[in-house]
């Protein structure tokens, strides 16, 4: 990439695989579980937070020499609470049934760990460009598990993606629905999103021996 | 040159190569092995893991074969009313068998072949000897599902109760949960029509819906959900010529298969007998809030709570339950004080779940798999309180 040095870079790409927040980290999971049932909420949940995750790593970034150290778990929420609000706001008016669908999980951005773990982890300490980037390598490894999770839950759960009927009609009985295949209702309720991600995290440390935690 | 030879020949060759586990496997199983270990002391006992194995296997034929013709009866029966007026007579007939065994024996095939390939292929990944723990669940599993269900969702639930239930967890002996009861659990939260209902139990019943001549094969304890009561006189609930899951109709066959386990020191009598008492204390203090008026006949409970106490026990999957899943020595608990607990809480919880949550009335399945959870938990305390008294009594000694 010429666009980026290669540390850069790497801030980019490590969160996406060996450094992902939810398969490694374990974090922001609670999300992750609760609106992955659909594809399309999925991946408006993971730009929401990218939004949110970059805009805020930088405005933290700019403020990280003003903001007194005994206060900054205050002054972060604040930031994010201002953003999440807006990105709620712009979610109302412009996407009102699926900000009725996501429902309360947008205001829980807020409560997100991932967030506020890249503000005290990265965005405290470094610049703002470096930090949108970490922002932005974060919320896109989340958001990648976020449509992992989503693409399997919805194809398999309802048989459509995006909304679109790619198995064929349930109830007019074409596609693979004529040879007698059902929709998983199992998919659709929020153990299985658990099983799916702990099924990539399994995936990933096989493919990665380094990954796997000593006990 | 017999059959052994070939296959100990079979196995010498593909020693060392990917393929070994497999020819391994089918030589261990067939033939008990003509290697010996070298060092060590060991006990010599015959009361291996595959030995165990089949013992409960050979305590789940009657149910089986129960099953098989159960399947056939409720089919014809549910067509011609009339042949209820006699079961035992129109039960043991070539109609029935061969309808059940038309109906059944597909659903072991699929349960024995799925299972057995995904440990194989499991054994052959992961480079080690494929393990007997399947044999049981795969015998398991015919038996506790509807007849009607559909093989290729069998399929899947074989292959997600194997690799999620057992594999991930390291093998046989590994597992948290009963993988026979994860596969049902998978069932029936994966394909709810298919596993509830009045229109799964009964061969056809399905297929004819809507019909003139629709067959409606509501369970006993569907129909007490519904505070209606029961068509079926309480010996034929007993003998187990009702509609149920495939092998746990029958009450009596699973006594004769509980104390084979118990004789054969297989199954743990503390488990079964703890379990029933749990099940029974639920039982009357459901009745004794039923005496006491607390609960008006209106109410969606009444049915389930105003059952006498110990019918609970003759109805829906509970003995079956009790006996063959809750004593699964993996997942059960390991001491003999934490199997009392262990066993009472499954059969307390499952007859509660059972009248608390109308839309599901079995809950055993669910009991025992909350309860395999809570296992390690219960041992755990149980350890640590026999450590704390015998630390009294050392102190006691010292001081």
């Amino acid at each position: 990439m010429a666009l980026l040095s290669k540390k850069d870079s790497r801030l980019i790409l490590d969160p996406l695989a060996d450094n992902n927040p939810i398969t490694i980290q374990v974090l922001g999971i609670c999300s992750a579980l609760a609106i992955t049932a659909q594809l399309k909420a999925s991946i408006v949940m993971a730009l929401s937070v990218m939004v949110v995750l970059a805009v805020g790593n930088v405005v933290i970034s700019l403020l990280r020499n003003v903001i007194p150290g005994k206060i900054r778990i205050i002054a972060q929420l604040i930031i994010v609470a201002a953003l999440v609000i807006i990105v709620d706001q712009v979610l109302k008016a412009f996407a009102y049934e699926l900000s009725k669908q996501l429902s309360v999980f947008i205001g829980l951005i807020i409560t997100n760990c991932i967030i506020m773990g890249r503000f005290e982890a990265f965005a405290l300490a470094n610049k703002p460009w470096r930090s949108f980037l970490d922002g932005i390598g974060n919320a896109a490894g989340y958001g990648l598990i976020l449509i992992i999770v989503g693409f399997f839950r919805e194809l398999l759960g309802s048989g459509t993606l995006l909304g679109f009927k790619v198995l064929g009609d349930p109830i007019a009985k074409t596609g693979l629905y004529a040879l007698g295949y059902e929709n998983n209702g199992f998919m659709l309720l929020s153990p299985m999103a658990l099983i799916v991600i702990g099924i990539i995290i399994w995936v990933q440390r096989s493919r990665n021996k380094e990954l796997i935690e000593e006990n | 040159m017999g059959l052994k030879q070939n296959l100990h020949k079979l196995k010498e060759k593909y020693k060392g190569t990917k393929m070994a586990p497999a020819f391994n496997a089918l030589h261990t199983f067939l033939y008990t092995p003509n290697e010996t270990t070298h060092s060590g002391s060991h006990v010599r006992s015959a009361d291996d893991l595959k030995r165990t194995m089949n013992t409960v296997i050979m305590a789940l034929i009657p149910c089986l074969i129960f099953g098989i013709f159960n399947a056939g009866y409720q089919h014809y029966a549910a067509i011609d009313n009339t042949l209820r007026l006699d079961p035992l007579g129109n039960f043991f007939t070539w109609d029935n068998f061969i309808l059940g065994a038309w109906t059944v024996l597909p659903l072991v095939i699929v349960s024995y072949g799925v299972g057995l390939g995904v440990e194989f292929i499991f054994a052959i990944i992961k480079k080690h000897e494929v393990e007997e723990g399947y044999l049981v669940t795969g015998m398991l599993v015919p038996l506790i599902v509807p007849i009607d269900i559909p093989l290729w969702m069998l399929a899947v639930a074989v292959i997600f109760g194997v690799i999620i239930g057992k594999e991930v967890f390291g093998g046989t002996g590994m597992n948290i949960l009963n993988p026979a009861l994860t596969i049902r659990a998978f069932l029936f939260f994966a394909y709810p029509t298919w596993m509830s209902g009045d229109k799964v139990w009964v061969h056809g019943a399905q297929a004819m819906a809507g019909q003139p001549d629709a067959i409606s094969g509501e369970t006993i304890l569907g129909t007490l959900a519904a505070n209606t009561h029961p068509a079926y006189s309480l010996w034929d609930m007993f003998w187990g010529f009702i509609p149920g899951s495939v092998g746990e109709t029958s009450t009596f066959l699973i006594i004769i298969g509980g104390l084979f386990l118990i004789f054969t020191k297989i199954g743990s009598w503390r488990i079964m007998l703890s379990a029933v008492v749990g099940a029974l204390v639920m039982g009357l203090i459901f009745n004794g809030v039923v005496d006491q008026g607390w609960i008006e006949d209106g109410s969606k409970f009444y049915g389930l709570m105003s059952e006498p106490f110990w019918h609970h026990l003759i109805i829906g999957s509970a003995a079956f339950a009790i006996v063959y899943m809750a004593t699964d020595p993996v997942t059960a608990s390991q001491t003999n004080k934490g199997k009392w607990i262990y066993g009472f809480l499954i059969g307390f919880m499952g007859i509660m779940i059972r009248v608390f949550n109308p839309a599901y009335p079995e809950g055993f399945m669910l009991s025992i798999l909350l309860l395999n959870v809570f296992a390690p938990t219960i041992d755990h305390y149980v350890i640590q309180g026999n450590i704390k008294k015998r630390m009294k009594r050392i102190k006691v000694k010292t001081a």
